[in-house]
């Protein structure tokens, strides 16, 4: 009888708690590119409003997944869906922050920003073809560099990622052997190399393994003092990844409400353009309209006050245009 | 014996349905693991058929084509492999337990096998990748390389850079987590043998380890082997300790230090985004194949241990 | 040589092997312990029971939703699982015994206990998250609950028809309906071992991180709302472990240090239970 009656105490117990305890609450899951900005927004945000915006890096293809499954209030995701991939599944897409993927290698006597690669030596190490970090066609790029006669040890993100997407993207589009081989696409077959997941993974991974090399978002490659690598852009000078070089990139963007905004950023044109650029969307279940206006209201208020903090984790924030266009495409949406 | 109560009696009544209904769910939860694995994979089986998929080693998820041969590979060589090097551990263990130890260690030993068994596998995962596996990368991997360098056969296994994010390294920590459980078992079936058919042996000049040998293993055979194949099913399932140290890459290949995958892992990587149907249905197929799997290695199991109860209950 | 010496000296080395791959068995316990209890002191501080985490860069986050959510969830899971398979089990020892009914539901549930926990997560993500519409904590503690019911099944099984016939009839005798001989008789006489299989369960699903992946998924803010995604300790080790920032990889130190101390205490005491009873 007494246990009955704990028991019963408990259970009333548990079932106040999650009455009471009902703060707004959001859930998005999606793209690792952007979950350094995000979750530093989502913290903030609750500091001034107290709403709890949980948000899940799991990877773009989750965040599509999921938003497409209605699980989340919203989803995002490094790959942009196409105008006809919304209509189909109901969703609508705007873009929420820019960033740069960029290609970290662990070598140890190479500092930050040495290692000078260009697209073809690039494409040709991620195919296995290069297999030495002292092939003849980096040593030529490298001079004054010692490199080692090691294997490379290619990683590469074994979950659907966003940051594949962008990443292969710009691969397919300077490298035609990439294009016939392997493709671009959230979740690509990689020919050589281990697979960690999410940005986070990856970084992890490169970290603690000698001589290799992945791709990674910079806020990671930053937080996690990885030494990136510089690339060789479509104007042909070298660049290495920085707030100038994505924002110069991310200005010859044209973003199309109509559209649905849907764009690349890889290989800009610009002289000082990093060439794997990209922007990171946000995408909502139409018929959601509750819960999609207090996203919108979230990310109304990091338009208008996160910037510093993006800036500060070299994410490039929404050129003012840009977020205009943004906001007229909510209005018409009906959720603002 | 057949029970019988009497029925007019409202609690009894009530009680009994509830027992009742409570046992039952067991039958609707495995219909019900049964039919949605079943119903969900329908797409994929659908499209690839069982053959097909089978044996494919494609994994595309942007081509939507896929094919299971690469996670069977990575699951059936990291749980051989792991068995390989935790048999010999666990008898050993079994051995020492039963025969060698003095009486005062048999129950800390035991004790200690038993709260190796009881860490979670996530635990093992964690420790795979920050200590184990810059062990392996650093020392033993090398090591391996270089002394299995143009010896024909071995030396296929040992290719490659040694990452410590391999094959190897995941079929190590596999092992040392079904140790416990392999050893267990054993003793079990080794403390069955009756004292008497030992006491001959001895009675006729026969050392300790030449009971051991011919008289309680070859008496414990059969319950050995369903333990061993009880851990295999257990080795199958596993999926935190794995994750972290395999690498996660779809493939099939000779070396032990390359990455792979299981169908676990994948599993646990690719389930939450799965963004088009016939890729989660594919999923879906996988783990319908890992229920099998796991489902024939228990039934294989559960004969070998009921023909042994049946053989020591003569 | 004698035969006699090669046969001594055979025995000693075989057996040296046997003693030292006991000693391996041990080895690997000590330094997978003491590797955890040494990072894991290390990291251990107050802010980790009290703090939230805090994003990736910034200083002074905890686990605290971590450690409430995994306590949660378990004693849900508990609640759920713990009635279900001891009333179970009491079915099929008292009610069906010797009825095929009572074989059959057992050898299913030996089934279920060897389903990888994976596929039993896949499972309750069609069941129960695509049906209400998003993760939530329940489906985490359901998916627990249905690791654990076979297992406090069989356990429970065991233990009562471990008890001898006589005492049933005796209390038959007295006049008792076969529900008061149960609850009042039976379970007493069992209730060390069910107790002990009821302990070594939590053990077990205390620690799993896969069924809860893709069901209760993850919250990074702390909440008591099961109907929510809720944050759970083993999957935020999972999180923290994989990625690349270092005071992450401290908190998972110190919070694999928590979890293997508090499974490792529920383990010993279900053993302890039983030796001190059948002493």
């Amino acid at each position: 009888m007494k246990t009955i009656l704990k028991l019963a105490l408990v259970m009333t117990l548990i079932f106040s708690f999650s009455a009471a305890y009902a703060a707004e609450k959001l859930n998005g899951a999606g793209a690792t590119f952007p979950y350094p900005v995000y979750s530093a927004w989502a913290f903030d945000y609750n500091k001034v409003t107290g709403v709890q915006l949980n948000y899940q890096s799991i990877g773009s293809g989750g965040g599509v997944k999921q938003i497409t499954a209605r699980t989340v209030d919203f989803g995002a995701s490094d790959e942009p869906l196409k105008p006809e991939a919304l209509a189909k599944e109901k969703l609508l897409q705007f873009p929420a922050v820019i960033g740069g993927v960029v290609p970290v290698a662990n070598l140890g006597n190479v500092k930050p920003g040495q290692l000078k690669l260009d697209s073809a030596s690039l494409c040709k190490i991620f195919l296995g073809d290069i297999k030495y970090w002292d092939d003849a066609q980096l040593v030529k790029m490298n001079q004054g560099l010692k490199l080692p006669h090691s294997e490379i040890t290619v990683v590469y993100r074994s979950d659907g990622s966003g940051t594949t997407a962008i990443f292969t993207e710009y691969l397919n589009g300077v490298c035609p052997a990439w294009k016939d081989k392997v493709g671009a696409g959230k979740a690509v077959k990689f020919p050589v190399g281990i697979g960690g997941k999410g940005n986070e993974g990856v970084a992890n991974y490169v970290k603690r393994t000698a001589n290799s090399i992945g791709y990674v978002e910079f806020a990671y490659a930053k937080q996690n003092k990885l030494d990136h690598t510089q690339l060789k852009n479509a104007a042909g000078n070298f660049v290495e990844p920085s707030f100038e070089s994505f924002e110069d990139a991310a200005e010859t963007g044209d973003f199309n409400p109509q559209k649905s905004f849907y764009l690349w950023l890889t290989n800009a044109p610009g002289k000082g353009s990093w060439p794997i650029a990209g922007a990171t969307f946000i995408l909502l279940a139409k018929e959601k309209t509750d819960s999609n206006k207090h996203v919108v209201k979230f990310f109304d208020w990091a338009f208008k006050n996160g910037d510093n903090k993006a800036k500060e984790l070299v994410y490039v924030p929404l050129p003012k245009s840009l977020k205009d266009k943004i906001r007229g495409y909510w209005k018409a949406n009906g959720l603002q | 014996m057949p029970i019988t109560f009497n029925k007019k009696n409202p609690v009894d009544l009530i009680f009994s349905f509830l027992t009742a209904v409570a046992s039952f769910t067991v039958i609707f939860l495995i219909i019900g693991i049964i039919y949605v694995l079943i119903s969900e994979s329908s797409l994929a089986i659908e499209r690839f058929g069982v053959i097909k998929f089978l044996t494919s080693t494609d994994w595309n998820p942007v081509k939507e084509s896929f094919g299971a041969l690469t996670n069977i590979y990575g699951t059936v060589i990291t749980t051989f492999l792991s068995l390989i090097f935790a048999i010999p551990v666990a008898i050993g263990i079994a051995i020492f337990v039963t025969e060698i130890s003095p009486s005062f260690l048999k129950g800390p030993v035991g004790v200690a096998i038993e709260l190796l068994a009881a860490i979670p596998s996530i635990i093992y995962g964690m420790w795979g990748l920050f200590t184990l596996s810059p062990i392996m990368s650093r020392y033993v991997e090398p090591f391996l390389k270089k002394a299995t360098d143009g010896i024909p056969l071995i030396g296929i296994l040992f290719q490659g850079m040694p990452m410590g994010i391999d094959i190897l390294t995941a079929s190590v920590i596999l092992s040392i987590m079904i140790i416990p459980f392999t050893a267990s078992i054993a003793r079990d079936s080794f403390n069955l043998t009756p004292a008497v058919v030992k006491e001959s042996a001895y009675a006729i000049g026969a050392t300790k380890w030449e009971v051991v040998k011919n008289v309680v293993i070859p008496y414990s055979k059969l319950g050995v082997f369903g333990g061993i194949v009880l851990s295999l099913g257990r080795a199958l399932g596993e999926t935190m300790a794995v994750a972290f140290v395999l690498g996660n890459n779809h493939r099939i290949t000779t070396s032990l230090l390359d990455a792979a995958a299981t169908i676990t892992v994948t599993l646990a990587n690719e389930f939450a985004e799965a963004d088009n149907d016939v890729y989660l249905s594919s999923l879906f197929y996988l783990a319908l194949v890992l229920f099998v799997m796991s489902f024939i290695t228990l039934a294989i199991a559960k004969f070998f241990l009921l023909k042994a109860e049946r053989k020591y209950s003569r | 040589m004698t035969r006699e010496q090669q046969r001594k000296i055979e025995g000693k080395i075989a057996l040296t092997f046997s003693t030292l791959a006991a000693f391996l068995g041990l080895f690997w316990l000590v330094f997978i312990l003491g590797d955890v209890l040494v990072h894991g002191i290390k990291a251990l501080n107050l802010s980790l029971f009290l703090n939230d985490p805090t994003p990736p860069g910034t200083e002074g986050g905890g686990l605290r939703n971590a450690f409430i959510g995994q306590l949660l969830i378990t004693l849900c899971a508990t609640l759920i699982g713990v009635p279900v398979g001891v009333l179970g089990g009491t079915f099929l020892a008292e009610y069906a015994r010797g009825r095929m009914i009572a074989r059959i539901i057992s050898i299913l549930a030996d089934i279920m206990v060897s389903v990888p926990s994976i596929v039993i997560g896949t499972f309750v993500y069609a069941a129960l998250v695509i049906p209400i519409g998003h993760f939530n904590g329940w489906a985490g503690a359901v998916a627990l609950s249905v690791i654990m019911i076979p297992v406090v099944l069989r356990t429970t099984e065991d233990m009562l028809s471990l008890v001898p016939w006589t005492l049933r009839e005796a209390a038959f005798a007295l006049g008792a309906p076969y529900y008061k001989v149960i609850t009042q008789v039976v379970y007493r006489g069992a209730a060390t071992g069910i107790l002990t299989g009821i302990l070594l369960s939590i053990a077990r699903v205390a620690g799993e991180t896969a069924p809860l992946l893709f069901t209760s998924f993850n919250n990074s803010f702390f909440s008591l709302n099961m109907n929510q995604p809720i944050a759970s300790l083993t999957v935020t080790i999972f999180q923290y472990a994989m990625g690349p920032y270092d005071n992450w990889h401290e908190q998972a130190w110190a919070a694999a240090f928590v979890i293997t101390i508090f499974i490792l205490l529920l383990t010993i005491a279900g053993r302890l239970i039983i030796k001190w009873r059948y002493r």
